[in-house]
């Protein structure tokens, strides 16, 4: 078996990966670049960033498709300790758009607490800031994003506060859609 | 071994800290719980805002520490240190030259912009605390939107006393869905919270909530058509120091035969003027 490191120095590396998640989800559409972090594929360097940087043993993780692989099952025993488990107790899940599946299969967080909801890693995006037109907080006038399926998000985001949020990675480049984001059409 | 590790906080614990912060941000107003952590110091002290400054610090970043708009209060100058010894950071008191600020009870009169953030230390995050004392209501409450009762409370102010009798931690209604506490800063600084192009995190330690306002959310002070939300402050004065007319005034006692000034309550503003005053002099 052969693993492939995490961070070199895991307190400053995971700081500055935080750092520009948190600009990422407080600004909807925003593609920005993480650290190049070698993970098994399918995994693409940012999603494994993001993982390293917020799953850990308290997080349960869902690995779906492609990404439900040995290598990537090894890789996060190794480095993050997270419970693997199916969709519906899933704190974070990872996989490409199509293996994630129906989206109401995850926490959606209750009306009373709508943070315990899910966060879904989608890797293997094509970003580009052209597609549907995004509105609400973190976005000064209206910003535009490629969205895998518009009328699913448009589900997701009609149920705020509760719904899950999602991470869409590519390559190094990553941007955010919280539940909180309103879409309009393509 | 003689270092802290980056931050204070051990990395499970920012790990808790950082998914928690990204709950809010995605929630704007919602109290996310979370599992508050001692500090080398007390409650009441920031201990909220620390956690939130700890979680968010990264060694580039150049930090500002304000206790009612001062930099160099007691608790204003014992966080900087404490960052500074164990996060590097570099530490600043001008509001323009710093990428994290964190605060107690007000908001820098200069406005901030995109990629700031501003970490507020907060007592108590329930705006609707002191109208119901049980947690299980006020959580039921935030989830119908049922807040029925904050209006009452205001019609009250105004049928006693003529008008909105809250000077500060005056509440507010974010993106028409929570309403949120702003944490003490006075009812003139409300209008900064709306619209702002930087990152505004609140952090409550013994609480244990930390809730967010992602940049550009709608923030408006709650009132009625007829008696409108004014941020108002210290009437027709102007600051002893600098002369500003335009900025949040702190009154000071000069005597004990009534003698008072007013002055800016935000420290580097007023220096930041009295220093531009002496170049245009010079």
């Amino acid at each position: 078996m052969q693993l492939t490191q995490g961070f070199a120095d895991p307190a400053i590396e995971a700081a500055r990966v935080f750092r520009i998640v948190l600009d990422a989800m407080s600004h909807p559409a925003r593609i920005v670049t993480l650290p190049e972090i070698d993970a098994p594929a399918p995994c693409s360097p940012a999603a494994a960033a993001v993982l390293l940087t917020l799953v850990d043993g308290t997080t349960p993780l869902h690995l779906a498709g492609a990404h439900d692989c040995e290598a990537m099952r090894d890789w996060v025993r190794f480095h993050l300790g997270a419970p693997l488990v199916g969709p519906q107790d899933a704190a974070f899940a990872l996989g490409i758009w199509d293996a994630l599946g129906p989206l109401s299969a995850y926490p959606q967080g209750s009306a009373e607490y709508p943070d315990r909801a899910a966060t879904l890693i989608v890797d293997d995006m094509a970003l580009r800031s052209k597609g549907a037109r995004l509105t609400g907080p973190g976005i000064a006038h209206e910003a535009f994003l490629s969205l895998p399926d518009v009328a699913a998000l448009q589900v997701n985001a009609a149920q705020f506060p509760r719904g899950v949020d999602f991470l869409f990675a590519s390559g190094a480049q990553l941007a955010a859609l919280p539940r909180s984001t309103q879409i309009g059409g393509a | 071994m003689t270092e802290y590790n980056f931050a204070y906080l051990d990395e499970a614990t920012k790990r808790m800290l950082r998914r928690a912060i990204l709950k809010a941000v995605a929630i704007p107003g919602y109290q996310v719980p979370f599992s508050s952590r001692e500090m080398p110091m007390p409650y009441g002290w920031g201990t909220g805002g620390v956690q939130v400054t700890a979680a968010c610090l990264v060694p580039e970043d150049t930090l500002k520490v304000i206790d009612q708009g001062a930099d160099d209060t007691t608790n204003a100058v014992s966080i900087r240190k404490f960052f500074a010894r164990v996060a590097h950071v570099a530490t600043t008191e001008a509001t323009a030259e710093a990428s994290v600020i964190q605060t107690r009870h007000r908001i820098p009169e200069r406005p901030l912009t995109d990629g700031q953030i501003l970490v507020f230390q907060v007592p108590i995050p329930e705006p609707l605390r002191f109208l119901e004392p049980r947690e299980t209501e006020t959580r039921t409450m935030h989830a119908l939107e049922d807040y029925g009762l904050m209006q009452v409370r205001l019609y009250e102010d105004i049928a006693r006393h003529g008008e909105i009798a809250r000077a500060y931690a005056y509440p507010v209604r974010v993106e028409g869905r929570y309403i949120m506490d702003p944490s003490p800063i006075p009812k003139f600084d409300n209008p900064k919270l709306d619209n702002s192009p930087a990152l505004q995190l609140f952090g409550a330690g013994r609480e244990s909530r930390i809730y967010a306002l992602p940049p550009h959310t709608r923030v408006e002070s709650l009132d009625f058509e007829d008696y409108p939300f004014t941020a108002s402050k210290a009437a027709g004065q102007r600051c002893a120091i600098c002369g500003a007319e335009d900025s949040y005034l702190d009154e000071v006692i000069t005597d004990d035969a009534g003698g008072r000034m007013f002055v800016c309550s935000d420290t580097d503003y007023c220096a930041t003027r009295v220093a531009a005053q002496a170049e245009d002099a010079a």
